[in-house]
């Protein structure tokens, strides 16, 4: 089914980069300051939001959280169900071991891909903590994982479409419901 | 991709995906758990007719890494030497619920006959002198890697020169037309004896004189000279070969400032590379075994990572 009507504008690039800075201010305020804070965006659209939340964490706090990105195809519990899907490319700066993983992703939806995502990170070492932030959670969780940071929930239909646009990828920076 | 059997008829962006893929692999190869479960639940054949110890090995271990069921059978010890034919061997070990067959087999096209016979995905590990596409990639893999490093960007305006026994190299065919795909303008050199009939509708240039290339080439891929051929008559003698068209330490001091050496192997050191080639600090030889493993991860991944209906 299809919906006739417009698509719903939910954030604009303001409300995206009050959020971030937000999102933040939440991670310092749980990890009491910067310390130890490994960034890991997930692609496509969590590796640019990774490095606003940077950007964010450093003009908090002054400092620079190294940011990485993991991929995490090879991971996914779909992959014997669609065409080989080709593989992207996981960069962690140093180690992962005894760091506090923030881990960043657009959606939270089924959480499939969260979980895909805690299989690739238990390959690559054992940090001390992981943690999840998200800009937007849309609910229908098929797993029980839920987001410790989220920009923003919306509760949507399981057949809308939530579409995160950022400048890096898309040209602009909005999040729309069609 | 549901076969890997020949590099001709590859097309250019499947052989860079395959290569990309190779990188993913390679810093997967560094980690502590070098692993990873996308070929969870697959079971690969590694069916060999022929003696091989690296693309045997580099298969077997490139299935593990992904998580497959690898199992390996060789012709000795198998019902191969009761002489079973390939097809029932096929046909047999398919029963059991294969995904893949790995296939080495001394004559050439055979392996494309077994696309014929069984479901399973197959892929060429060498057929008698026709091809070896893993063989050719991570060729082009560690020629990528050596162009990148010297600031090149791929293939465009290299060279690559492929010298020895044309004629009977499965490496030498598979090697030409990825490189042709590739972009780089290859160059055989061989003594007549050595060069198969039809060479001349390859689409590359063809010389006889390794000295009028040795200078210029950004390749210089070395082929072994098989024992058999030694006595063949196909060159007057071992001695005479090393001198015409081995690479002597003479010639590698005339190679360019930033070309490279590269050999398959096994390696006849004296005859067809000197231990000075083959030891350079321009031998690429120990990256080619290296690159082995990340590139059949690659072409496993891609022609099993994904669902098996046609798409």
């Amino acid at each position: 089914m299809t919906r006739t009507a417009e698509p719903l504008l939910v954030l604009d690039a303001d409300d995206v980069g009050r959020a971030i800075t937000r999102i933040a201010h939440e991670i310092l305020e749980s990890n009491h300051g910067p310390d130890g804070l490994l960034l890991l965006g997930i692609p496509r659209r969590g590796v640019p939001l990774a490095h606003r939340l940077a950007e964010a964490l450093s003009t908090a706090e002054g400092v620079d959280v190294p940011v990485g990105e993991l991929d995490i195809t090879m991971y996914r519990d779909d992959l014997r169900k669609r065409p080989t899907l080709p593989v992207g490319r996981t960069r962690i700066p140093g180690s992962v071991d005894d760091r506090v993983v923030v881990l960043v992703d657009d959606v939270l939806f089924s959480g499939r891909t969260v979980n895909a995502a805690l299989d690739a990170l238990k390959d690559l070492g054992r940090p001390r903590a992981v943690r999840l932030a998200v800009l937007v959670d849309r609910g229908h969780h098929e797993l029980p994982i839920r987001a410790d940071h989220v920009g923003k929930e919306l509760a949507t239909k399981a057949s809308e479409m939530v579409d995160v646009h950022l400048d890096e990828v898309d040209g602009t920076t909005q999040v729309v419901v069609r | 991709m549901k076969h890997l059997l020949d590099t001709h008829g590859l097309a250019y962006d499947d052989a860079v995906r395959l290569l990309d893929t190779a990188e993913t692999m390679a810093d997967v190869l560094t980690r502590d758990v070098p692993k990873l479960p996308a070929l969870r639940g697959r079971t690969v054949v590694n069916l060999f007719y022929e003696d091989s110890t690296r693309t045997r090995g580099s298969f077997e271990l490139a299935e593990k890494r992904l998580s497959a069921d690898s199992m390996n059978v060789a012709a000795k010890g198998s019902s191969v030497s009761k002489g079973e034919s390939m097809r029932d061997t096929l046909l047999t070990l398919d029963a059991m619920g294969v995904d893949a067959f790995v296939i080495r087999h001394a004559v050439s096209g055979s392996v494309a006959q077994a696309t014929g016979w069984v479901g399973a995905h197959i892929i060429n590990a060498g057929d008698g002198w026709h091809a070896h596409p893993t063989q050719a990639l991570l060729d082009a893999y560690v020629m990528r890697q050596h162009f990148r490093a010297h600031g090149g960007t791929d293939w465009a305006g290299k060279t690559v020169a492929i010298v020895g026994d044309i004629k009977h190299s499965r490496v030498a065919r598979s090697n030409v037309w990825l490189q042709k795909t590739l972009g780089a303008r290859v160059v055989l050199v061989a003594p007549p004896t050595l060069q198969p009939a039809g060479i001349s509708d390859w689409g590359v240039d063809v010389v006889t004189d390794l000295d009028e290339i040795v200078d210029s080439a950004d390749i210089m891929m070395m082929l072994r000279v098989q024992r058999e051929r030694m006595e063949g008559g196909f060159f007057p003698s071992t001695r005479e070969y090393a001198e015409r068209y081995g690479l002597t330490p003479a010639r590698v001091d005339r190679m360019k400032s930033d070309a490279a050496i590269c050999h398959p192997g096994p390696m006849n050191r004296g005859v067809e590379i000197s231990a000075a080639a083959a030891d350079a600090a321009n031998s690429l030889i120990l990256d080619q075994v290296a690159a082995g493993v990340a590139v059949r991860m690659s072409v496993l991944y891609h022609l099993l990572g994904g669902t098996d209906e046609e798409n």
